[in-house]
């Protein structure tokens, strides 16, 4: 999607619409929604990713929200419509992505550190003590990580000259993106509202997941004032309206960290229906119901979403450090395609792997594993392998991953899995889709409207203002484009699956020094 | 037998000259090398300029070969990338026609079906994607036969088989029908290739105009049709899908 839009010729035109603002890691997007879930508009815009060190990473919130008001003014005009035209404006946004900043002059008082950045590395080993990383666990549902925000904080307060004090004093706020978004949204400086929704509170690290309040005793083992925090609201209800820009007037009702906006606009709204997002990473979300299940696994407990005063729903979460992006490696440090589409045209020029497995451990194995220690393999080789086997065993190592992780859910939630909704760039590739079902022995279902981060956002705020009246209307939107069902014989499986842990069993302990 | 022409060879020379190592020549060594005057020289290398076979090194003057001749080399669409560039158009079109859509591409001789999106009502349909359709009485494979030579040489040479009472079997029709394809930009398929089935197509260029493929629009005919004729919002709606396509391959406005 770029320049204009000449999407088909009929139906949409008619408003009233919804907006929704999506602000990622690497871009800021606000796409405009007819009734059927349909795209009328879209506008795009990056920005910079600073790199002040090796694995630390920052965004200036100051830009992102120069973005934010350019795309949402372009995305009405392209459009052709007006405020009064639009029912809400719906919010959803990278996660745990941190940011402090003056109350009383809206400025950052230091760049937001993004949700890739290292620096907290040592003070969550610091953190976890005598206990290890699943200190919060119960609590939280997560890992003592550097993905999330509290850590983050922390690091900031510690680190930024008079910070602490001025905190502790209520001068400074705290924000993931949605609160950011939100708080200048309605005004900023001049009577802005100071929230977050659960989900994103749920990757702070400092909300409990039961009470979905923050945790006082987190926040003071955290070191994390009470008086920085925003408040915490459900995922669809209107948390103000907008002050200014093209959209002025126009409530703001929805905010839905983008993993979960992704999982709602997938309409996985019954309890064990999952989506999987490919994109260069993975993440996979499955709906858990009413109640936060534990994992044993190596997955993540989060918050689905909350719709107003509904009780909340859980999820759990795995992610996948490396899929996409090893068809980029294939392609930009091997050269062996010249296109990430061409990993399929190369792959299919062979029956199968060749005995070849490639397990991408690169930074080491995530869920369900969780092995620093572990490095990339390729195992299987004999002179009979080619390049093409190699390409095909890059798209099964993406099926394969998808595969423990399904398993590591089914383990802890009790529940099996019955069709996988995707979404993502990597649902064009025919093969790796096919591939998944295959090892999966499950449906693998694409939705017709690529852009489901966007939708959810749209989607929870449209249920904020009445735009759809409950989630069954949403459902009927959902449209099916491509399903594939299983193929590969039931022994052809086992033995495959035996061959790709053996694989992985291979990646484990390469690193012997860990500092 | 008919002389060569003249300024061909010469051009011929000139890009072998340019050819093998990193060479970088000036008009005048061109020119000598060749026995050639500098303004002849010259009206040849800004011929093959313009058709990018030959770059200027802005600060030097110089002449090198140019990337068009690497793609030369290297000029066939992958067809996943052509799929991935059409999902976002052919996922809208399937849902604003309400039927199921087709992608399609020559391969020996049929039309191979490298994407479908199914029709957007909750019926169970079995993805397509593989299957090979003919070339003749399919509308993806008539827009093939009307704009790329290859196609059309493929079904001349083949038998035009009669698969329903409407399929086009005399080579002359079908050749009118292929010219009324090129006349008005689409072609159709009513109920003659599959019984009660109709079809609307569209050809998706790449950024040299060359036709890379066909985007369908499929479903019954009493629903594509009305009163004989194709619903004419369908018409618009795949050439403005195909157009779209075309578009992100980086072809330019028709």
């Amino acid at each position: 999607m770029t320049d204009e839009n000449t999407f088909g010729t009929s139906s949409h035109g008619h408003g009233p619409f919804i907006a929704a603002i999506d602000q990622g890691t690497t871009s800021s997007r606000c796409i405009v929604f007819d009734n059927d879930g349909r795209i009328v508009a879209v506008d795009q815009k990056e920005h910079e990713q600073i790199f002040p060190k090796p694995g630390w990473v920052e965004h200036d919130a100051a830009e992102i929200w120069t973005n934010v008001q350019q795309v949402v003014d372009g995305a009405v005009a392209k459009a052709g419509i007006t405020a009064a035209d639009v029912k809400a404006i719906g919010i959803t946004n990278q996660r745990e992505t941190t940011l402090l900043w003056d109350r009383a002059t809206g400025e950052p008082v230091h760049n937001a550190l993004v949700w890739q950045d290292t620096r907290t590395d040592a003070l969550c080993r610091e953190l976890g003590r005598n206990v290890g990383q699943d200190r919060f666990r119960r609590e939280t549902g997560l890992p003592l990580a550097s993905y999330f925000a509290g850590p983050k904080i922390r690091w900031l307060l510690d680190n930024v000259e008079g910070l602490r004090e001025r905190a502790e004093a209520g001068e400074i706020l705290f924000g993931t993106m949605d609160s950011w978004v939100i708080w200048n949204l309605t005004g900023g400086p001049d009577g802005g509202v100071h929230v977050t929704d659960v989900t994103n509170a749920s990757r702070t690290m400092l909300m409990n997941l039961h009470t979905l309040d923050w945790d006082e005793k987190i926040l003071s083992s955290m070191g994390v004032p009470a008086a920085v925090l925003p408040e915490i609201r459900s995922s669809a209800e209107v948390y103000g309206t907008a002050r200014s820009g093209s959209l002025e007037g126009v409530p703001v009702a929805s905010a839905l960290g983008d993993q979960q906006a992704a999982l709602f606009g997938q309409t996985c709204f019954g309890e064990g229906e999952a989506k999987s997002t490919y994109g260069t990473g993975t993440f996979l979300l499955m709906n858990t119901g009413g109640k936060p299940v534990n994992s044993y696994n190596g997955l993540l407990t989060t918050v689905g979403y909350r719709i107003g005063d509904q009780a909340p729903v859980y999820a759990l979460e795995g992610s996948i450090a490396v899929t996409g992006s090893l068809v980029q490696w294939m392609r930009d440090q091997m050269g062996l395609i010249n296109s990430a589409a061409e990993i399929e045209t190369l792959a299919s020029s062979v029956e199968d792997n060749g005995g070849a497995y490639f397990v991408p451990a690169f930074s080491g194995l995530f869920a369900p594993y969780w092995r620093d220690d572990a490095r990339g393999v390729i195992a299987g080789l004999t002179r009979y392998v080619t390049k093409a086997h190699i390409a095909r065993a890059v798209l099964e190592a993406t099926a394969w991953q998808t595969r423990e992780i399904v398993d590591a859910m089914t383990k802890d939630s009790g529940v099996e899995l019955t069709a996988l909704k995707v979404d993502g760039g990597m649902t064009s590739n025919n093969l790796l889709m096919q591939t998944l079902s295959d090892v999966l022995d499950a449906p693998v279902v694409r939705p017709m409207v690529a852009e489901t981060t966007c939708l959810g956002a749209a989607y929870a705020a449209g249920l904020a203002v009445g735009y759809w009246p409950d989630t069954e209307a949403l459902r009927a939107n959902w449209r099916r484009a491509a399903e594939w069902t299983p193929r590969m014989p039931a022994d052809d499986r086992d033995r495959e699956y035996k061959n790709w842990l053996k694989a992985v069993e291979r990646t484990m302990g390469w690193i012997e020094d860990k500092e | 037998m008919t002389r060569n022409i003249q300024s061909l060879e010469r051009a011929a020379a000139m890009l072998r000259l340019l050819a093998g190592g990193e060479r970088r020549l000036g008009l005048s060594d061109i020119a000598s090398a060749l026995g050639l005057a500098k303004g002849t020289a010259h009206g040849i290398l800004r011929t093959l300029q313009q058709e990018g076979f030959v770059e200027q090194d802005p600060a030097s003057g110089r002449y090198q070969l140019g990337a068009e001749l690497l793609r030369l080399g290297n000029s066939y669409l992958d067809v996943h990338e052509l799929r991935a560039r059409a999902l976002v158009w052919t996922d809208d079109l399937a849902r604003s026609s309400g039927e199921s859509v087709y992608l399609g591409v020559l391969h020996k001789r049929g039309v191979l079906v490298v994407h479908h999106v199914f029709r957007p009502d909750d019926s169970r349909q079995v993805l397509e994607v593989g299957a090979m359709h003919p070339l003749h009485s399919t509308a993806l494979g008539k827009v093939l036969s009307a704009y790329d030579p290859v196609a059309h040489s493929e079904v001349a040479e083949g038998e035009l088989e009669a698969f329903t009472g409407r399929t086009v079997t005399d080579p002359e029709d079908f050749e009118r029908v292929l010219e009324l394809t090129r006349a008005r930009g689409w072609a159709a398929d009513v109920e003659e290739t599959w019984e009660g089935v109709a079809s609307v197509a569209a050809p998706v260029h790449d950024r040299r105009r060359m036709p890379v493929g066909a985007v369908a629009v499929t479903g019954a005919v009493e629903r594509v049709c009305e009163g004989g004729e194709l619903r004419q919002h369908l018409v618009a709606a795949v050439r403005d899908c195909a157009r779209s396509v075309s578009r992100d391959l980086g072809a330019g406005r028709f």
